[in-house]
């Protein structure tokens, strides 16, 4: 499965600040991390932080803090936040209508299904663990 | 302010026959239906002697909180015995307190003493809680998919 730069790295963001809840963490230190633009991440962080998934600092050495629930934040609520990556494909894309479209359809939706059982189930606390289970 | 209550000493411990009561009104909380006939066969079939099956239970302070029932499997696929657990189910008022994690622990810690070295569950796809909490232990995707068909 392939998640879009700015979902990975939202995920990569509220990882990283839900593991040092306490901690600032200034945009320029995150993107250095991930090797990316300043740019980019600020964007991303803006859109958790109108989620409620982390506030900015405000002051000298501001930054960014995670300000929600590790135990309850899954990884589907972050990934919906940057993209929808199963939703069906809507009726006027060409050829779903068709006996193929149906049929491919069909099996699309099954794998649609079992990963979003799998990423609503995995909390940020249980990312964090089981990294540090292997 | 005042400190919150501290949550009262969880023990775990085999199921006996004077907690189908209790067991089926937890069950019946979950899932709407009182099958005292059912729990009645799983607690003799369980709760006995059988090395390799197991009914266990979560008291606080004297009260049955929640149980856990499983077995030891041998697996059709020609892979070895794991540890299988049917079903885990905690009191509404007594969750988010740990009784879970205990009991997981307490059925697992069974398997590893059979010698097995996994456990396996089955869960709704669309029951995300028991999902979460199953994950919240360390559980991932097995090697198997279930597939099923209706038959006409
Ligand atoms: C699933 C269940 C057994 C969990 O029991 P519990 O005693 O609340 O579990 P614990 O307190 O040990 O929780 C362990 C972890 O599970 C996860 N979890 C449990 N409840 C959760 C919830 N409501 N939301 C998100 N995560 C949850 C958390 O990661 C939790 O860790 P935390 O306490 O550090 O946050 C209980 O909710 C239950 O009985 N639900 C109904 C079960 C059912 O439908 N059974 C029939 C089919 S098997």
């Amino acid at each position: 499965m392939k998640l879009q730069t700015a979902t990975r790295l939202a995920l990569y963001a509220v990882m990283a600040l839900s593991r040092e809840p306490e901690r600032q963490f200034s945009t320029a230190e995150l993107a250095e991390r991930f090797d990316v633009s300043e740019h980019h991440l600020a964007k991303v962080l803006r859109t958790l932080g109108r989620a409620e998934l982390v506030e900015a600092v405000r002051g000298a050495g501001g930054g960014f803090r995670f300000s929600a629930n590790p135990k309850r934040v899954t990884l589907l609520e972050v990934i919906a936040l940057f993209e929808d990556i199963t939703s069906p494909p809507g009726p006027k894309e060409p050829g779903v209508r068709t006996h193929e479209g149906k049929a491919l359809g069909a099996v699309l939706a099954e794998i649609d299904d079992v990963a979003r059982a799998t990423l609503g189930s995995i909390t940020l606390a249980t990312l964090h663990r089981s990294a540090t289970r292997r | 302010m005042a400190a919150a209550d501290p949550s009262p000493p969880i023990q775990v411990r085999k199921a006996k026959p004077q907690d189908l009561a209790v067991v089926v009104a937890l069950d019946a909380a979950v899932t709407g239906v009182k099958k005292p006939d059912y729990w009645r066969d799983r607690l003799r079939q369980f709760a006995g002697r059988d090395p390799e099956r197991l009914f266990l239970v979560a008291e606080a302070e004297g009260q049955v909180v929640g149980f856990i029932l499983g077995e030891i499997r041998a697996w059709e696929f020609g892979s070895p015995p794991s540890g299988w657990i049917f079903a885990i189910n905690v009191a509404k008022g007594a969750r988010l307190d740990g009784v879970g994690t205990r009991l997981f622990e307490a059925i697992c810690a069974h398997f590893t003493a059979a010698g097995v070295d996994r456990v396996r569950t089955m869960i709704a796809k669309d029951d995300p809680l028991v999902m979460r909490f199953f994950r919240s232990q360390g559980m991932v995707a097995g090697p198997f998919i279930e597939l099923e068909k209706v038959l006409p």
